[in-house]
């Protein structure tokens, strides 16, 4: 029992000190995907973006099975709660894609409405001055 | 004789059959905890995972409505200031504090887990009793950075002045001519309050609006205008693109970054908060000594363990998404 104490409490110091190394990494590594540590460096969004959710997801999985024992329990129980958590990711990452699909779409509309637009304007010039007159004194004498 | 057979052979198959029914519902009938877990356990589990759903819907949200903005503020530019550092800019340092608060915390509630597991009263009120610290050290971290962005950065829910450049540009003079500060597509800025504006702003260079006269409300300058709410958007010759040579005025960045910011980092917000408020009740049922009657291995503060621990984990989400990427 008290060697089990002492092996979990140094899993427990391990795991916390290893999440604190991958945020600092983590960090680091968005700072200089943006230039902000070497000038002028500036790497592909892409690549960032996967290191990057890579990374938290190794911290998810610490995270679960270390410090909430997920790995002590039943296995059928893990999966029953795993599995949706894993969609949910998946989920989050294909909806990014779905909004990038939305903008190109409505960028697409655009550059046709602006095309619409000059035609128009083309044909119609743009009315310019006012018609109201201001009444003044002697417009009544 | 043949019915005697019969008989004994039914109620043979009547025992087997009791026998099958047993095994079936052997797991559910009270006898032995499913999942070779405790009911409470296993319900703060799934309790968890509908939490998970909720919060994966604020995240997919954003996520959406992020990618399908022409332009986003650049988080570590929304996200520069340090309490205390003035106008220094730190990008995602003072949000890296936070996490390593919450993950502090994380640690030390682990070890109020384990040292229940081991029935030491005084082990599980001390580490606890750190565990509170750093979800109240969390939440102070957060009321700085909203209190920062609400009342330094005027952002409310609906409306955000953090922008980005989509043409480049140079901004005006108060006399109208260009002035030294030379902007590039993808440039991000902040539209300063009038209360402000005196203190130096994050254009890159100083030097402009020399004439130091007072702007009003509502009121249009020469290099800016000045809106009802009292921000200033400051005037622009665009020096590239279609629209080359013609002065434009700073607008407000996209909408929904005000309210997405408010409402994932606050539900967060709240779940730490309810978790400190648990946290103390429990702290005070160890310390009254209710655990120890129980003799369950402080089970108790397990379940809060886990709760706590899937706030961290919310966190490491909320932050790859809002702060790094």
């Amino acid at each position: 029992m008290a060697h089990d104490y002492e092996k979990s409490k140094s899993i427990a110091l391990k795991t916390i000190l290893l999440l604190a190394f991958i945020t600092v990494i983590e960090v680091i590594i968005a700072l200089l995907g943006k230039g902000y540590i070497i000038k002028g460096f500036h790497a592909p969004v892409m690549l960032i973006g996967l290191v990057m959710i890579g990374l938290s997801l190794f911290k998810a999985v610490k995270i679960i099975f270390e410090f909430m024992h997920m790995s002590y329990e039943v296995p059928a129980f893990a999966k029953s709660v795993l599995l949706p958590m894993g969609l949910l990711v998946w989920a989050v990452i294909a909806f990014m894609q779905e909004g990038n699909s939305w903008k190109e779409r409505r960028e697409f509309v655009n550059d046709k409405n602006k095309g619409i637009e000059e035609v128009q304007q083309e044909e119609e010039p743009k009315q310019t001055g006012s018609l109201i007159k201001e009444l003044d004194e002697s417009d009544f004498q | 004789m043949a019915t005697e057979t019969a008989t004994h052979h039914d109620t043979d198959q009547h025992d087997h059959h009791d026998q099958h029914v047993d095994m079936t519902t052997a797991d559910w009938d009270g006898g032995a905890p499913v999942f070779k877990a405790s009911y409470g356990k296993l319900m703060m589990w799934y309790f968890l995972l509908s939490d998970a759903f909720t919060f994966a819907g604020f995240l997919i949200a954003y996520g959406a409505l992020r990618f399908s903005s022409p332009s986003w503020p650049v988080p570590d530019f929304v996200f520069r200031l340090f309490p205390f550092a003035g106008d220094t800019v730190l990008p995602l340092i003072f949000v890296t504090v936070m996490t390593f608060v919450l993950l502090f915390s994380s640690y030390t509630m682990v070890r109020a887990v384990q040292e229940g597991h081991r029935e030491n009263q005084r082990g599980v009120a001390v580490w606890m009793f750190l565990t509170i610290i750093g979800g109240a050290a969390f939440l102070g971290c957060q009321a700085w950075e909203w209190a920062t962005l609400i009342g330094k950065e005027k952002m409310t829910v609906t409306k955000n002045p953090f922008g980005t450049h989509v043409e480049n540009g140079v901004y005006l003079n108060a006399d109208g001519t260009n002035s030294d500060e030379v902007f590039e597509v993808g440039a991000s800025y902040l539209m300063h309050h009038i209360s402000h504006h005196a203190h130096g702003d994050d254009h890159g260079g100083e030097g402009d609006h020399a004439g130091g006269h007072a702007y009003e409300v509502g009121e249009e300058y020469t290099e800016a205008v000045i809106d009802d709410r009292g921000l200033i958007h400051r005037k622009y010759l665009v020096t590239s693109g279609p629209d080359q040579g013609i002065v434009k005025t700073e607008s407000y960045g996209p909408k929904a970054f005000g309210g997405l910011f408010f409402f994932i980092t606050g539900f967060h917000g709240f779940h730490v908060f309810s978790g400190v408020v648990f946290l103390i009740i429990i702290f005070v049922n160890v310390m009254s000594g209710l655990y120890v009657k129980r003799k369950n291995g402080y089970e108790m503060v397990e379940k809060i363990g886990l709760y706590w621990h899937f706030v961290d984990l919310v966190w490491v989400f909320v932050f790859l998404v809002f702060y790094l990427l």
